[in-house]
């Protein structure tokens, strides 16, 4: 770690996007582990961890960039590729779900009174 | 500062690991024990960044990378597996 080679501001920014990106990815993972059904649970991480990972991979373009010197695009590529995958994903699961008829326990049945 | 904030980040996503585990473990259907696998990937392809950050290399996007292109062919295989039976018809 050269850190001290850095501007204070920059270590604070970049400090910042690893917690929040933390933060979110495990917001997401509470989520999948707490919620009641397949059709909730499939929110929590399908958005939480892609934004969590989005800014945690943000923190590391930052990072690396000026650590090296010069643009470093190969995170940016990650963030990419999982920015498009990620809703291809979870709507093959949300397809599977409803073809193999999983459990729609509470409010995920359409009817928000029942 | 940057070293503080990647340990706490490092320790925030084994929780977030632990609980991706327990949702694989205890998953009432086949999709949820997918759903589980796939955060895990994303969980794990953060955990590698994180390391890279913290070692100081620079090289270990591509392992993330592969990682992303698998976790995502196997999801996608995986469901289509259960809708229609068969992976590649």
């Amino acid at each position: 770690m050269t850190a001290s080679s850095m501007p204070f501001v920059l270590e604070l920014v970049i400090s910042l996007f690893l917690v929040a990106g933390a933060l979110f990815a495990l917001i997401g993972s509470i989520g999948l582990a707490r919620l009641r059904d397949f059709f909730m649970r499939l929110h929590g991480p399908t958005k939480a961890s892609t934004l969590g990972l989005g800014c945690l991979l943000i923190g590391s373009l930052l990072y690396f960039s000026f650590q090296r010197g010069g643009l470093s695009v190969h995170e940016a590529i990650v963030t990419v590729f999982l920015f498009v995958t990620a809703p291809v994903s979870a709507h093959m699961m949300a397809k599977a779900a409803l073809f193999r008829g999983v459990d729609k326990g509470g409010p995920s049945r359409n009817y928000p009174d029942r | 500062m940057i070293e503080w904030a990647v340990n706490l980040a490092i320790t925030v996503f084994a929780i977030a690991i632990l609980l991706n585990l327990y949702r694989l473990a205890i998953g009432p259907d086949i999709v949820d024990r997918i759903l589980a696998l796939d955060t895990l990937m994303i969980n794990s392809i953060a955990l590698i960044v994180l390391f890279d950050i913290r070692l100081s290399l620079g090289i270990l996007f591509e392992a993330a990378m592969l990682i992303a292109l698998m976790g995502f062919v196997g999801t996608v295989a995986m469901t289509k597996y259960l809708l229609r039976g068969d992976v590649i018809e």
